[in-house]
């Protein structure tokens, strides 16, 4: 099922959670909201669900498959809503918490209790977790009630399944295998997903496409490989990873920073002024020499070689830091040491002009 | 919390302000608005009927023959008598238990020895017994067929019928009621600045006044209050102990009892006003503590802007 | 010496006079005692003091819970001074309470008048003894379940809204079971403390021997005819009921809050 959110804005007294925002998801598609905390993420998601109603302001609609559901109640929305904190029924056993969604059905509506029964065993199967009916929450890790909980929002087989920060309570290792189960889950049961997360691994990894969020508002949506390779703004790519950041000036579609000058194609008509130029580190080469193609000279300041590439941090001759990561054999090759003087040079930039607008 | 509770501890208070919970989803429903309205009013007039109507009674009742009558009710000297021995009797018991509850807080919370839960269940034991039952323990000690009766009667000395019983029992049922407020604050609070006082070359007696009494003070004015409260009203334990002779033995309860029973409605209400006055004020001053201790915290735990959101 | 002066204390005002009921009662043969509490008098008693304060407790634990309710979801005018006016009955001293709610009740009462013509008699009855022991008894209710209701997690009603609950079913599938432990509680405290409740219930009683005579004032009469111990077997049985519900409510708690503990 489709779903569409038109100019949608929320406030919270007199905080605006949300500014005019719009957002499409196709049917069967797995989306992830990216966004640092009260960036207006989780409300979108709360709104979507229904938990929250968007502001009166004739503008805003939330559309389900074209339909207009503003004005429905959430228990008549058939969202799945998995919490962050899991807000499994303490009370209650497992094989009763994803059976709760059958069970409150109005009588005409309520599958029997062979066919709840049938349901609940399946899903158990699907969350590996069918020798675990009759435990009760706390008698089960953070990611098995997780799963639970999701098992429980699949119970009422929902036309959108939301999830709002769901592995973000979890530890890391936990989190990395329950990434991957949820995504071999959704190629499964193809259900339209929509998952918040402040983890821009998490998001890049999970997700169909990425909507990237700041202060109220949609930074940029995209696939993982269009928001990290074309970030559309600074916020994209200072909050997708490590960057490094060189203050410069924008001259007749040429930037300059520090010593260096490198075309800037898309940026060939805009005017002269300020310009921030964005290079990640494993965007950055290392040689000892210079070698023809442009390059700043640094020094090395500290060299952190746990991992699959070796995280360098240099000093450039002005004074800005500098984060290189290097291929483990490209450092090992060059034999690098604290203290030595290089030349770093960018095999590819992204370049901001703050004043320029289109 | 411990199920011989009497009043809600202060310590207990949770941040009511800051977890202001507005209703779960706010959609356009006909019954989510019509909901809340429906049970506040319920609970209005649940409260309505049941506590400002004999509130208000009191009152009415006592000046319903107008000012005059209300303050001849006044010049009756038995009635002063009653409020002077009830006034005696909270007197004496109030700084005892205060100076109990201190000590037993302390030895509880800053020493380690065996047995402990079961002192705290102790001291809680006065609320579990019926006023009743509390009067009866001691007649049943210095009554003239009691424990102690014949050798008391052969010196000469009155204990029941007499103000000491009456002090005795109010003592009683007014015994834990410093101690258990102190307790769990002075357990929570530790010892860890006392043992830095001392460090810095304090006496004991210097860590106690500098250091834990300003750490304590408003549960000890909470437990005080309460104390008061019970102290000046109480009515069973002391009825059973007193022997009821008029002018002498009568504490302002007991005497608004004998006037009521004389069908002298007027006095027993101006009687019953004076204790109700000091029961609105014991409230005014436990929701203003209430309210003090909730700033402190608050002031000490100030939630960022992040956290809000 | 803090401790020495603590438990000295303790024993000379609690300790020895509450063991002094017990061996008072000793004295008696059990045959003796045994007549004493099961004398038709006294289980008259019985049965109003039990089922007056059940019922009590069983209104506060309805009503009890619909104001803690309001207390701590909505924001209403008033609202402070209604949590501050729930203690009153702590605070009013219970010979006040007791001729007020009479005067109110009585036949020419506020209330009592309209409920003449309808015939039902408030005061002078066993409805009166309800009445001033559901006074009593409210704010142990409130106060118990406040911090349980406050400690709900909004997300548990969400999740059951979003799987299609209405609002009875959240209330009665996963609000009343997580806080039943608390409204246990606060009924049980509620029961006890009308048990032994005197000064509030004597004067709208009536005090008709067999039929609205509680059990406290029956120890008292039988002292003022010098039965010693007849006062003294009764009130025995009291005390150890009152004991048996606290510890059974200590051991609720202990059993609720090892469940808890579990889930943290």
């Amino acid at each position: 099922m489709g779903i569409e959110v038109q100019r949608v804005s929320k406030t919270f007294g007199s905080f605006k959670a949300l500014k005019d925002v719009s957002l499409k998801v196709n049917d069967g598609e797995l989306v992830t909201l990216l966004g640092p905390s009260g960036s207006g993420k989780t409300t979108l998601l709360r709104i979507i669900a229904g938990l929250e109603l968007p502001d009166d302001d004739d503008k805003g609609a939330v559309l389900f498959s074209g339909e207009d559901v503003a004005k429905k109640h959430v228990r008549d929305r058939q969202v799945g809503f998995v919490f962050q904190h899991y807000a499994l029924f303490k009370h209650m056993s497992v094989f009763d918490n994803i059976a709760f969604g059958l069970r409150v059905r109005p009588k005409h509506e309520r599958p029997s209790k062979q066919a709840i029964k049938d349901k609940v065993m399946s899903l158990l199967k699907l969350i590996q977790l069918e020798q675990f009916a009759t435990r009760f929450p706390s008698q089960l890790s953070g990611g098995q009630r997780q799963r639970v909980a999701l098992a429980r929002a699949l119970a009422i087989e929902p036309r959108v399944l939301l999830l709002d920060e769901p592995f973000g309570a979890l530890d890391a290792k936990v989190r990395q295998g329950l990434r991957t189960w949820l995504r071999r889950l959704h190629d499964e049961v193809h259900v339209t997903t929509i998952l918040v997360t402040h983890d821009q691994e998490e998001a890049l990894e999970v997700a169909d496409r990425v909507v990237v969020m700041n202060q109220s508002k949609i930074e940029q949506v995209g696939t993982p490989e269009e928001v990290f390779h074309k970030p559309a703004s600074e916020f994209v790519i200072d909050f997708l990873g490590n960057v490094n950041v060189f203050k410069g000036r924008l001259e007749s579609g040429r930037a300059h920073f520090d010593t260096l000058a490198m075309d800037v194609p898309g940026l060939a008509h805009a005017p002269a002024g300020h310009a921030n130029v964005y290079v990640r580190p494993h965007d950055l080469d290392i040689d000892r020499q210079k070698n023809g193609s442009q390059s700043l000279a640094a020094n090395i300041e500290r060299i952190n070689p746990a991992g699959a590439h070796a995280k360098l941090t240099l000093l450039g001759v002005d004074g800005n830091e500098i984060q290189v990561d290097l291929p483990f054999e490209r450092f090992t090759a060059l034999n690098l040491k604290p203290g030595e003087l290089v030349y770093v040079s960018p095999r590819k930039v992204h370049v901001f002009a703050p004043e320029y607008m289109i | 919390m411990s199920p011989l509770q009497e009043t809600q501890s202060l310590n207990n208070q949770n941040n009511l302000e800051t977890s202001v919970l507005k209703p779960t989803a706010k959609y356009i429903d006909w019954l989510s608005s019509l909901v809340p309205g429906l049970l506040i009013t319920l609970a209005i007039g649940f409260m309505a009927l049941f506590l400002v109507l004999p509130l208000l009674v009191i009152f009415i009742e006592a000046f319903k023959l107008g000012l005059g009558e209300y303050f001849k009710s006044f010049q009756d000297p038995s009635a002063w008598h009653a409020v002077k021995l009830t006034l005696i009797a909270t007197g004496i018991s109030l700084p005892l238990n205060l100076v109990f509850g201190i000590a037993a807080a302390w030895a509880i919370a800053k020493f380690e020895f065996v047995g402990k839960s079961v002192l705290i269940t102790l001291i809680d034991l006065p609320f579990a017994v019926s006023p009743i039952i509390s009067g009866l323990i001691f007649v049943l000690m210095f009554g003239l067929q009691g424990w102690f009766g014949a050798w008391l009667a052969e010196r000469d000395l009155q204990i029941i019928f007499a103000v000491p019983g009456i002090v005795l029992a109010t003592i009683f049922v007014t015994f834990p009621f410093v101690a258990r407020e102190l307790i769990p604050l002075m357990q929570e609070q530790g010892s860890d600045e006392e043992q830095a006082a001392i460090s810095l070359g304090a006496t004991g007696w210097q860590s106690f006044f500098y250091i834990t009494l300003p750490n304590i003070k408003w549960a000890v004015l909470y437990g005080v209050i309460l104390c008061n409260a019970r102290a000046m009203g109480e009515f069973g334990a002391v009825s059973v102990v007193s022997g009821h002779i008029r002018g002498k033995t009568n504490t302002v309860p007991l005497h608004i009892e004998i006037l009521y029973n004389e069908y002298n409605v007027v006095a027993a209400f101006a009687m019953a006003s004076l204790l109700a006055l000091m029961g609105l004020v014991t409230l005014a001053l436990k929701t203003f503590l209430e309210w003090k201790v909730q700033q402190d915290r608050n002031t000490t735990l100030e939630p960022t802007l992040a956290e809000v959101h | 010496m803090t401790l020495g002066y603590t438990l000295l204390y303790l024993t000379l005002i609690v300790l020895i006079p509450l063991s002094g009921l017990f061996i008072q009662t000793m004295n008696l043969s059990f045959a003796e005692f045994w007549n004493h509490v099961t004398s038709p008098r006294v289980v008259a008693s019985y049965r109003l003091t039990f089922g007056a304060s059940f019922i009590g407790a069983a209104i506060n634990a309805v009503f009890g819970f619909l104001i803690a309710w309001c207390l701590v979801r909505y924001r209403f005018p008033g609202r402070r001074l209604m949590d501050a006016l729930v203690d009153l009955p702590f605070a009013l001293p219970t010979a006040v309470s007791g001729i007020a709610l009479t005067t109110i009740f009585s036949k020419h009462g506020w209330i009592g008048q309209y409920l003449e013509p309808l015939g039902i008699k408030a005061a002078y009855s066993p409805i009166g003894v309800v009445i001033a022991l559901t006074f009593i008894g409210l704010p142990f209710v409130v106060r118990t379940l406040q911090p349980a209701i406050e400690e709900l997690e909004k997300e548990a009603e969400e999740a059951a809204a979003s799987l299609g609950a209405n609002r009875l079913q959240t209330f009665l599938r996963v609000i009343l079971p997580t806080v039943f432990p608390a409204l246990l509680t606060g009924f049980a405290l509620a029961f006890a403390r009308a048990l032994g409740e005197y000064g509030s219930v004597v004067f709208i009683s009536g005090n008709m021997p067999g039929r609205t005579e509680i059990t406290s004032l029956l120890i008292i009469t039988k002292l003022e005819q010098y039965d010693f111990a007849g006062a003294t077997a009764i009130a025995v049985v009291m005390l150890v009921v009152s004991f048996a519900i606290l510890l059974s409510i200590n051991l609720l708690q202990w059993w609720f809050s090892v469940g808890r503990r579990r889930v943290a």
